[in-house]
């Protein structure tokens, strides 16, 4: 393919760079202990609600941004975001989707999702987050049947205030780090969701996010718990428009998963990565971890990651029950100037845990991409097995891939193994595609989701043929 | 007083007694490194390069400086490798004439203590020395620079190979009050020359000395080294040491890590490969027992395009003794068609031991093959078993194990002495009843089975 046609491609805009135009009920931008209590009133919160935000609030103003990832980026200035932005009239929510403002549903429409029709015919509930508050949420019926919860933390807040207390910030605590202390302290909105003890969720649940009003973060807040023998399947997905400034998000998803239970997240992102000088984009940093607390739980983390210009993400488990299983897949591309630091973190304690990770990294452009992780085996954690497998592939001479795996073993009975690799798309593959009348576009295509398939067969169906469409955009004329 | 403070006092005592002046950059290099010390201080655990190392032994000892080199013939004899070697001997990091030998020096090489090297011609030795080891590549690089007074030159001339090997030797003596040696050891190795240089770090069972090396190789178009360092200092040393090695075109480097001793071993090795051709080779073995900590941090920059660099690093922990494996590859941009391996695998022989390993890779090129993989395990009960009903005794048979595990980086020595030292170490004495190496390959197969 013709250089010049290689750098069209590469230079091709963000397609689902659009804005909508509603008026939102924003904050001015800054942040204090009355934004806090702002946001809290709004949510209309309970007074130990309120307590344990400033309580995280306080904690934060004494840390200092982490500086240890191999990122970046010019230093954030929290009193220039606005920290709560919601759709207009909040306490006038839309019951069904007939009551939805239609230039929301315009939105969804050119991102080529039509909720109720998506939801429909693919049997997903769909909590769609538009600005941080939860319009719309579908299937609640048929998940009541079941006795599972599924609704917006902030009515978790109001309406299960007892599980909240008892599970909320128990596997990422409020000063867990920087972000997550932020986090606490001003998250406006995400998913709650809670499996009771033997029941399988009878549908895939999702949450859409997207970013719109400019000038605001987004800080999602996401729990699950699965009781003993429940079983969910998560999904989560993003878009965002286009925008010249930086948006910060920084979420936090906390799993619980007790014995015999199963959390399967899947996270397909793709925000606004900026556009080809890095300007714009989206700040991603994500706290997200899954607590294996009961015995033979399992907690697998599959994602899918191609937007954003920062990433800082590493979902981990925490493997206390004995025989628990933690796994961890991740695809991540980055193009033009994006940064990605992201990785994993197994924590193995209990007896016969196991845990897998798979990471396979694309980087061109400009990109820089890193993997970290971190494999800690316990003392305690008699005949731990580990099995980390991380590759890198580099499209371009001015992108940079790295790997940085910690592994910290305490314990003789342990067998830890972990393999990485980096090369570029090797010119005899590609030559052989060619050969047999396949473009180079499509041959790059095809060979850089043979380098991801073991990451996309863990993705479930619908998710998986958008993983694959997003990967070939994001990488669209990336060689030449 | 904070830690430091003890450290610039004795600097500044040392100084003090000092009756000659020195020549003015080794001062100014003095003062700068000092006051670079007492900037940074001794790293902590929230500094990354020292994430796992905590050196609190040695900021918070009192070590004086040794003032003399006695060591008998006796006791140095049986703890000098014996190798037909070219010798230089340093106790506690004063050189001692009598336990060196340099006769039959070939021509065309020098090898000389630091110190006379600099009454000879110190602009020449200024000239070289910290060009690789600045004072900021870490706490212990400016200490040494701050205080180092003694260490070897070697220098090759071009072409020059030197068949017997060059062996610096570390001696390490019992003392009331521990002290303190800062040894700088500088090689050139010009364009096409050959040498091997072993330094060899050993002393008495009760010494509880703070040893801090830096040396610097400098490898010119074509020229080959081999440096072996076998650090079996007594169990109560404290050791940190790093090497600095400049590669130029087609020239090879490799380097022999091997650690049995020391209270607390710090190791850094740094190749710079800066040409075409260039190619380095790293081995490594770590073998540590009872309450020892030993970390070895190595870091290999393609700096060109068309060099190569392969690791290799094997840890052995016992009882609760703790590791540490930190292998990095930077690839510039620019430096295509390079490749690289790193491999780290660890045995953990007790549940307390631990080993926190981390191969790291940083790569700024696309036409590359870089590998990494480190593996931690134990040792194969049903290989213990296959050897025991074949009449071997379970020590034996763990020995037997221990060893073929290491088996990749030994059979990479070429000096016996040095083979034999660290397997006794690592197995024990084993019969030489059988032909065991046939067996041990059987057994280890049938648990791989």
């Amino acid at each position: 393919m013709a250089t010049q046609e290689m750098e069209q491609l590469v230079r091709r805009e963000y397609k689902q760079g659009f804005v909508t135009d509603i008026e939102s009920d924003t904050v001015p931008p800054g942040l204090d202990e009355n934004t806090i209590a702002f946001i809290s009133q709004k949510k209309g919160e309970p007074e130990w609600m309120l307590e344990w935000r400033l309580d995280a609030y306080r904690q934060w103003l004494k840390m200092t941004s982490p500086s240890w990832a191999h990122l970046d980026y010019p230093p954030i200035d929290y009193q220039a975001i606005s920290y709560y932005s919601a759709p207009k009239k909040p306490e006038d929510r839309p019951q069904s989707l007939d009551e939805v403002d239609p230039k929301l549903l315009e939105t969804y429409e050119k991102l080529g999702i039509p909720l109720h029709e998506r939801a429909a015919l693919a049997g997903v509930a769909v909590d769609a987050v538009f600005d941080s508050v939860s319009v719309t949420t579908t299937f609640k019926e048929k998940l009541g049947e079941a006795g599972v919860i599924f609704c917006s933390i902030s009515e978790a807040i109001r309406d299960y205030p007892e599980l909240i207390k008892q599970y909320l910030g128990t596997v990422v605590p409020k000063g867990d780090n920087y972000f997550a202390a932020l986090n606490s302290a001003v998250f406006t909105d995400g998913s709650f969701v809670f499996v009771p003890e033997g029941v399988t969720c009878p549908m895939e649940l999702s949450t859409y996010f997207r970013i719109n009003a400019a000038n605001t973060g987004q800080f999602e807040r996401t729990l699950i718990i699965c009781e003993k023998q429940a079983q969910v399947s998560y999904l989560e997905g993003c878009t965002a428009p286009m925008r010249d400034e930086n948006q910060l998000h920084a979420a936090v998803v906390e799993l619980v998963a007790l014995e015999d239970a199963y959390i399967k997240y899947s996270t397909v992102q793709n925000w606004y990565p900026g556009d080809e000088d890095g300007k714009g984009g989206i700040y991603n940093f994500v706290t997200k971890r899954g607590d294996c607390r009961g015995d033979r739980s399992r907690i697998s983390w599959t994602q899918v990651e191609t937007g954003s210009a920062i990433t800082w993400k590493y979902p981990s488990c925490v493997l206390r029950g004995k025989d628990s299983v933690g796994e961890f897949y991740s695809v991540a591309v980055t193009n033009n100037r994006q940064q990605a630091d992201t990785g994993t973190k197994m924590i193995h304690i209990g007896e016969n845990t196991r845990s897998t990770i798979v990471s396979k990294g694309i980087s061109a452009g400009r990109a820089n991409q890193s993997y970290r992780g971190l494999v800690k085996i316990g003392p305690r954690a008699r005949n731990a097995r580990n099995y980390t497998q991380c590759d890198s592939l580099l499209i371009g001479d001015q992108c940079g891939a790295h790997t940085y795996p910690y592994q910290e073993i305490g314990n003789s009975s342990a067998t830890v193994e972990h393999e990485a690799t980096t090369s570029k798309i090797g010119e005899d593959q590609l030559f052989y595609c060619r050969s047999r009348g396949i473009s180079e576009e499509d041959a790059v295509n095809m060979i850089v989701n043979g380098f991801c398939k073991d990451v996309f067969q863990e993705l479930p169906m619908e998710f998986a043929v958008e993983a694959e469409a997003l990967l070939n955009v994001t990488l669209e004329g990336a060689v030449g | 007083m904070s830690e430091e403070q003890t450290f610039l006092d004795a600097l500044k005592a040392r100084e003090a007694t000092r009756d000659v002046a020195e020549p003015t950059w080794i001062a100014a290099r003095r003062q700068a490194a000092s006051a670079r010390f007492e900037a940074v201080g001794f790293p902590t655990k929230r500094n990354e390069a020292w994430k796992y190392t905590d050196v609190r032994a040695i900021a918070r000892g009192d070590f004086a400086l040794a003032t003399d080199a006695e060591f008998s013939r006796a006791s140095a004899a049986a703890l000098t490798l014996p190798i037909e070697a070219l010798r230089l001997t340093f106790v506690d990091g004063i050189f001692s004439a009598p336990l060196s030998d340099l006769s039959e020096l070939p021509k065309g090489v020098t090898i000389e203590p630091l110190t006379e090297a600099l009454e000879a011609n110190h602009e020449a030795v200024g000239a070289v020395l910290g060009r690789l080891a600045g004072v900021d590549f870490s706490p212990f690089a400016a200490l040494n620079t701050a205080f180092a007074e003694e260490g070897a030159v070697i220098r090759l001339a071009p072409g020059t190979v030197v068949e017997k090997p060059i062996i610096l030797q570390f001696l390490s003596r019992a003392h009331e009050q521990p002290v303190m040696s800062h040894p700088r050891v500088l090689i050139e190795a010009g364009a096409r020359s050959e040498a091997t240089v072993l330094e060899h770090h050993v002393g008495e069972a009760e010494a509880a000395n703070f040893t801090n090396l830096v040396s610097e190789a400098l490898l010119e178009r074509g020229a080959i080294l081999t440096y072996y360092k076998l650090q079996e200092a007594p169990l109560g040393d404290l050791h940190i040491s790093s090497l600095h090695v400049d590669q130029g075109r087609d020239s090879r480097f490799t380097s022999f890590n091997l650690n049995l001793g020391g209270a607390l071993v710090r190791n850094d090795i740094v190749t710079d490969l800066n040409a075409e051709g260039a190619e380095t080779q790293y081995y490594g073995l770590f073998y540590a027992q009872g309450r020892q900590h030993v970390d070895n941090h190595t870091l290999v920059n393609h700096n060109a395009p068309r060099t190569f660099s392969e690791e290799n690093y094997k840890g052995i922990l016992d009882d609760r003794a703790r590791g540490v494996f930190n292998g990095k590859v930077i690839v510039k941009r620019d430096s295509q068609k390079i490749e690289a391996n790193q491999n780290n695998a660890n045995l953990l022989l007790s549940d307390r031991a631990e080993i926190d390993t981390k191969p790291e890779l940083e790569i700024y090129a696309d036409d590359v093959k870089c590998s990494h993989g480190a593996t931690t395990g134990q040792l194969d009960e049903k290989a213990i078993y296959a050897l025991r009903t074949r009449g071997i005794d379970e020590q034996t048979a763990r020995g037997l194990l221990t060893l073929a595990f290491a088996g990749e980086v030994m059979e990479a020595v070429k000096l016996d002495a040095v083979a034999e030292r660290v397997e006794l170490a690592v197995a024990g004495k084993l019969p030489e009843r059988f032909n065991l190496s046939g067996l041990v390959e059987t057994a280890v197969a049938l648990g791989e089975e």
